[in-house]
């Protein structure tokens, strides 16, 4: 009826051309560029695409562009004003980068819109009407806490002018200048302007879209394949098969065992294999081609899962069999070990596959270069791999790639492995075009690797005092279809199945199997989230058995300096564990005497609360052998300012700023002269996978040996230029002083330059050794198989009612020894998180395959926790500095995850006295096992 | 393939019966479309020529009291009937309903007439004007109808409603021997020498985080009179394969004082008429069973609260 789409965006009017099948956060994402608007699910779940309509916010993916005609639109871009040349922030996208609710940033522009209605219509909200306002707002970052305290912040700002209130954050014991302090992320700005552009967001002249054909069979040979339909399609400008495949077939992150494509005759092993790929003019004419294509297949059993693959006379997925590996931990005489014990208890459990669910879904542009070069753009958590194996599937020269890393809307894990980075790199090359691969949601969920599913038996044997005498722990871990990094993931698992804790004997296998699932790999906690919850679930029921309180189980085993690990490594410094279970135990004593004992609400008999605790502990870094390096480089500039630069990623977790402010402190200067560029393997230094909780280690180090370097050189020049010895050369306040002169950096950079010197150091550094799992060294003694832990404690107060089983988690006390908080806000996001990342692996997620296929195929089937369930969390920084660390920093990205879920279940059993023995906790489980409990 | 080739915004139902008749096949209605998009975007609906909008037509958006009804168009938003005075004052399971269903968002866009449309028997919204005895007004070429809401369902996703020939314009939920609205909650009338109270409630029980639909849900629409329950209606879902009005439940109660007695022998009686069944990934019959007692008596001692 109309004939043309007439509405106001941000102030301005348009009117454009109706499109058929066009929903409106395409038209102001495509048409009008204003890619403040996110796409994270296309299904109306995450929020991330929400923009006010006439005032009210809505989820623009699913509303039809035309219904839009007449009305008037305001999105992230929208909300700064120009006042005279400077843009100036509304207090609400203030408040979110000094509240440090910023992290990824890439469900950031819906959380402001959704708040800014909230605000429009309540200035005054309590925390119960922001939650409700922002139930549907997903953030995977998960800084909920932080983003509810930014907008009762920007509320008040609202309605008194006063400028918006800071958070208070206490620096850390061990602050410096500049590391220690709170420090806003340099990407802050751009986040909450809409600004930021994530690799979705970029638009290259001759564009084509590409979508990649998936087998949808779980197990199976291809027998047939015809690309002919898709092929004549009008707009299909290539269609390419395993055939094309240039060089090596297979990818992998270690081993390379996943096939770029099946081809003809292959072995099909998840229905996420990709079988041909489409470019096309336009993402519908690929999607269109991509379902003409024909393929027939030799359907072969399915196994489902890790005990099923290991069983005699089963299918053998891969040509060495179904054992990726049997991972095997060996410490004392499991005999005489549960000789000693005068108790010994026995239990298995079981966890499910889980999906990162990062809001930006994966996507790579693939863009050729007329000198033969390809450029990828990616958001990836390991560009320099990347390359390797983008690269070797086009049988390139490595130097022939280049990844040009991009904003990432979460990792976590899951986007270490290559997805559509090698087949962006083979439809440019074909057709000499540029080409993006955008997943959407179902395809995102369908094909990247998971947190794996286990299954984990421990028998645990103590004394009757509570001194661990033995445990022997036995691990099933569902590595999927390919490797990936299960291997290591599983590894970690096995390592760590038997608890923070000083144990004389222990033995653990762990047998990581080859199935027909979608493949498992990294994710946050890497085996150890699954592992402690078996273990820490086992120290409570021994805690019961013994009659001995569960903190004081714990206290009497805790890992502390002198002690040796299970894989043989004596622990010399940096073991903050036991002062992480001293102040939470202190704390949630401070609220209740008895914190474990079941409380009965006086308003409602049917609710019971009590409190539950746990403890863990997770290496930083590679470890087990691997050389554990990054590569930074620091230049100064000629306006006096410096750059860092390194290939580790930023994916929201706050390194780019961990990276300024310890160039800012090696250099004397305020973190604001730092910028810092990162993920590109042309311009940065290899930084290694982001991964392991490694970053803030190695390439912090890095950062800060090459900001040494070059300030030696500095100080080398102004030694000779000004006739002192370079002792009496100080750096302070952004100013060197020599001899009675003061020297800008701007000033020292033209001096060198002039002594054709170069104002840039590069610094690889190499953290200290370690050995293999199992390895003995040349005095016969294990060695370190890792070079640092960090330590976490967690309480949780959980409420259950006896009537329906549900669950509710109230508080949660986290305690993390993190070495030193070099960025307190940004420690508090990971934090935050880490523990809602924790509750959601405990109460809500499950990634559900049935005989191979995926059941939880969309975001509306995966359950993310949201605003609604988050606890009040208190956050207890504890900092015991390791030597070689920068400033005494480890890792802290995973362990502040990883104690929650046992928190939660063990607390539930103090409540009503179910023990969960498998995840998610299952609200019917629980009440049946109630009413079957006498 | 476009989702859609032709997208109309009539000002009238008949304009949009017209649309909808006249317009080449497939050709369908969209409301709020938060559901219709998604099947259309995932795949479960097949791509149509013609959308037709009903937001923007007055008749499907008014919300007021009319004829001694109050009367929700069944494209107001969710969001808007939440949080009209109106309805708070009349229909107060309805508000507890709207601001359950989905999120902010979502609501802002949802609408009532798309809820009942899906004929699904958990439907929020769907069990809320259950229990409050609410009445659809369908309009088609042959002009517009009437009937009870329990009329409407035919089975799980299936409605009496012809989709490719008709539209709900609205629903009348009754104000019940209210000739004049009070301003406050609740309300209550003397009629001789005995007052009235009436009163609604709507609760439900969820997964965390859970999906869309709940795993049980329930609305109770009453009567007081002193301690006797003068008149209710009572509407569970899933309680069967069509929306669930528990008739028998409210026959064992009607007329009777509310206690522990009379409670248990109600509870009976919709135990005896609900028919539960398992859903694959939200809950099996008996857990619903099992909760269901909890979730009535919740809901029926807030409804008997709010009146008193």
């Amino acid at each position: 009826m109309n004939n043309q789409i007439s509405l106001t965006v941000n102030g301005q009017t348009y009117a454009l051309p109706p499109i058929p099948g066009e929903t409106l956060s395409t038209l102001l994402r495509q048409r009008l560029h204003l890619t403040g608007t996110k796409i994270g699910c296309d299904e109306a779940e995450c929020g991330a695409c929400t923009v006010l309509v006439d005032g009210e916010p809505i989820m623009s993916c699913i509303y039809p562009a035309e219904r839009a005609d007449g009305k008037t639109i305001v999105t992230i871009e929208g909300l700064a004003q120009r006042v005279h040349e400077e843009m100036k922030l509304h207090p609400l996208q203030e408040a979110f980068v000094e509240h440090g609710a910023v992290q990824c940033g890439f469900c950031i522009p819906g959380q402001i819109i959704t708040a800014y209605a909230l605000l429009k219509r309540n200035p005054n909200p309590d925390s119960a009407d922001i939650r409700f306002a922002l139930k549907d707002t997903l953030c995977r970052c998960a800084g909920y806490p932080s983003i509810e305290n930014a907008i009762l912040a920007a509320a008040e700002s609202l309605r008194t002018g006063e400028p918006v209130k800071k958070p208070h954050i206490p620096d850390s014991i061990h602050v410096h200048k500049s590391v220690g302090h709170t420090h806003l992320r340099p990407d802050g700005i751009e986040k909450v302007t809409g600004k930021a552009i994530y690799t979705d967001d970029l638009v290259f002249d001759g564009m084509l879209y590409a979508k990649a054909r998936r087998a949808m069979i779980p197990h199976g040979f291809l027998k047939k394949l015809d690309i002919s339909k898709a092929k004549a399609l009008p707009g299909v400008v290539a269609v390419l098969t395993a055939e094309d495949i240039p060089g090596e077939h297979n990818h992998g992150l270690v081993i390379y065992d996943w096939p770029v494509m099946v081809g003809i005759g292959e072995r099909v092993r998840y229905v996420g294999d990709a079988i041909a790929i489409v470019a096309a003019e336009t993402q519908e004419i690929a999607d269109q081609a991509s379902a003409l294509i024909e393929a027939e297949f030799d359907l072969q059993p399915v196994i489902t899962n890790p005990v099923q693959a290991r069983q005699e006379g089963v299918p053998q997925i891969h040509e060495k069999g179904n054992l990726l590996k049997h991972i095997k931990v060996r410490k004392g005489d499991m005999e005489a070990g549960f000789a000693e014990a005068d108790v010994i208890l026995e239990h298995t459990f079981h966890t499910p596959t889980a999906d990162h669910a990062f809001i930006e879904p994966e996507c790579s542009i693939g863009v050729p270069l007329p000198n033969g070069r390809m450029e990828i753009y990616v958001g990836s958590q390991i560009p320099y791999q990347d390359r390797t194996q983008v690269a070797r599937a086009m049988g390139w020269p490595e130097e022939r790639v280049r990844i040009v890393g991009q904003l990432m809307g979460g990792g976590f894990g899951g986007k270490e492995d290559v997805m559509g980075q090698i087949h962006v790199a083979m439809l440019a090359n074909a057709t000499q075009r540029p080409v993006k691969l955008l997943f959407d949601r179902h395809e995102s969920l369908l094909v990247h690797p998971k947190r794996h599913a286990t299954q984990i038996r421990v028998k645990i044997g103590a004394r009757e005092n509570g001194r661990l005498v033995a445990v022997d722990t036995e691990l099933y871990g569902d590595t999927g279809a390919y490797a990936s990094l299960g291997e290591h993931v599983m590894t970690r698992a096995t390592t760590h199945s038997a608890g923070p804790y000083d144990i004389p004997h222990v033995r653990a296998d762990c047998y990581a199997m080859y199935t027909n699932n979608p493949p498992a790999g990294a994710f946050r906690g890497f085996g150890v989230t699954q592992a402690a919850f078996a273990v820490e679930s086992m120290m409570d029921m021994l805690a019961e058995k013994l009659n001995i309180e569960p903190v004081d189980l714990r206290r009497m085993n805790a890992l502390h300096v002198g002690s040796i690990t299970n894989t043989g490594q004596k622990l010399r410094e940096s073991v903050g564990l036991m002062e992480c279970i001293d102040k939470v135990d202190a704390e949630i004593r401070k609220q209740n005497p008895l914190p474990f004992a079941p409380r009965v609400d006086s308003a409602n008999p049917n609710l019971v609360r009590a409190w539950g605790f746990a403890a863990a502990y997770k290496n930083t870094g590679l470890g087990g052998g691997a050389p554990d390096k990054s590569g930074a480089e620091v230049e100064l500039y000629d306006d006096g300012k410096f750059e860092v630069r390194s290939s580790s990623a930023e994916m929201g977790q706050g390194l780019v700023s961990v990276m300024r402010m310890i160039v800012a402190e090696e250099m004397s200067v305020a973190p604001e002269q730092v910028r810092v560029l990162v993920m590109d393997t042309d311009l940065t230094p290899n930084g290694g996978p982001t991964t392991a909780s490694r970053q803030t280690y190695v390439t912090g180090n890095a950062s800060r040996y090459a900001a040494k370097t070059l300030r030696d050189a500095i100080t080398a020049t102004l030694a000779e230029k000004y006739d002192v010895h370079p002792e009496q050369i100080r750096f302070e306040n952004g100013i060197i002083y020599a001899n009675g002169h003061s020297v800008t950096f701007a000033e020292v950079a033209k001096e060198m330059k002039a002594m054709g010197q170069q104002p840039r150091a590069v610094y690889e550094y190499e953290a200290p050794k370690t050995q293999p799992l199992g390895m003995l060294t040349e005095d016969g003694k294990y060695g370190d198989m890792h070079f640092a832990f960090s330590y976490g404690v967690q309480a949780t107060e959980v409420e259950v009612n006896k009537l329906t089983g549900e669950i509710c988690v109230l508080k949660v006390i986290s305690a993390n020894d993190v070495g030193m908080a070099v960025n307190p806000l940004g420690l508090q996001g990971q934090i935050e998180g880490g523990v809602m990342m924790g509750l959601g692996n405990c109460l809500t997620e499950e990634f559900i395959v049935e005989n191979g296929n995926v059941v939880t195929d969309h975001l509306a089937r995966y359950r993310v926790p949201g605003i609604m369930l988050t606890p009040e969390i208190t956050s207890i920084i504890v900092e015991h500095p390791t030597a070689e660390g920068p400033y005494g920093a480890k890792g802290v990205g995973e362990i502040c995850s990883i104690p929650t879920t046992p928190a939660i279940t063990n607390a539930i059993y103090n409540a009503v006295g179910v023990r969960v023995d498998s995840l998610p906790v299952n609200q019917e489980k629980i009440l049946w096992a109630l009413i079957n409990t006498p | 393939m476009k989702l859609w080739q032709n997208f109309l915004r009539p000002n009238s139902v008949t304009e949009a019966l017209q649309a909808l008749n006249s317009s080449p096949d497939p050709a369908c209605i969209i409301a709020g479309g938060t559901d219709l998009m998604l099947d259309l975007q995932q795949g479960r609906h097949s791509p149509v020529h013609t959308l037709v909008d009903v937001t923007a037509i007055p008749a499907l958006t008014r919300l007021e009291v009319r004829d001694g009804a109050l009367f929700v168009g069944a494209a107001v938003p969710i969001s808007q009937v939440a949080a009209s005075l109106l309805v708070r004052e009349h229909a107060e399971a309805l508000v507890e309903a709207c601001n359950l269903i989905a999120g902010p968002q979502v609501r802002n866009v949802a609408t009532l007439g798309g809820n009942v449309a899906h004929a699904l028997p958990a439907a929020d919204g769907t069990i809320a004007l259950l229990a409050l005895d609410a009445q659809a007004e369908v309009a088609g070429v042959s002009g517009t109808r009437r009937m009870p809401l329990t009329s409407l369902f035919l089975g799980p996703g299936k409605s009496a409603i012809n989709k490719s020939a008709e539209l709900i314009v609205g629903f009348y939920i009754p104000t019940h021997k209210t000739l004049k609205v009070f301003a406050k909650h609740p309300r209550s009338e003397t009629v001789g020498a005995e007052t009235f109270r009436v009163s609604s409630c709507f609760k439900r029980i969820m997964r965390p985080q859970g999906l869309a639909l709940p795993i049980l849900n329930c609305a109770v629409w009453l009567e007081r009179e002193k301690d006797i329950v003068k008149d209710i209606h009572i509407a569970v879902g899933p309680g069967g394969a069509t929306p669930f009005r528990a008739t028998e439940a409210e026959n064992t109660l009607r007329g009777q004082p509310l206690n522990e007695e009379t409670f248990n022998r109600t509870l009976e009686s919709l135990l005896a008429q609900a028919q539960f069944r398992t859903s694959a990934r939200r809950a099996s019959a008996d857990y619903r069973k099992h909760i269901a007692g909890g979730l009535f008596k919740d809901v029926l001692d807030s409804a008997w609260q709010r009146a008193k």
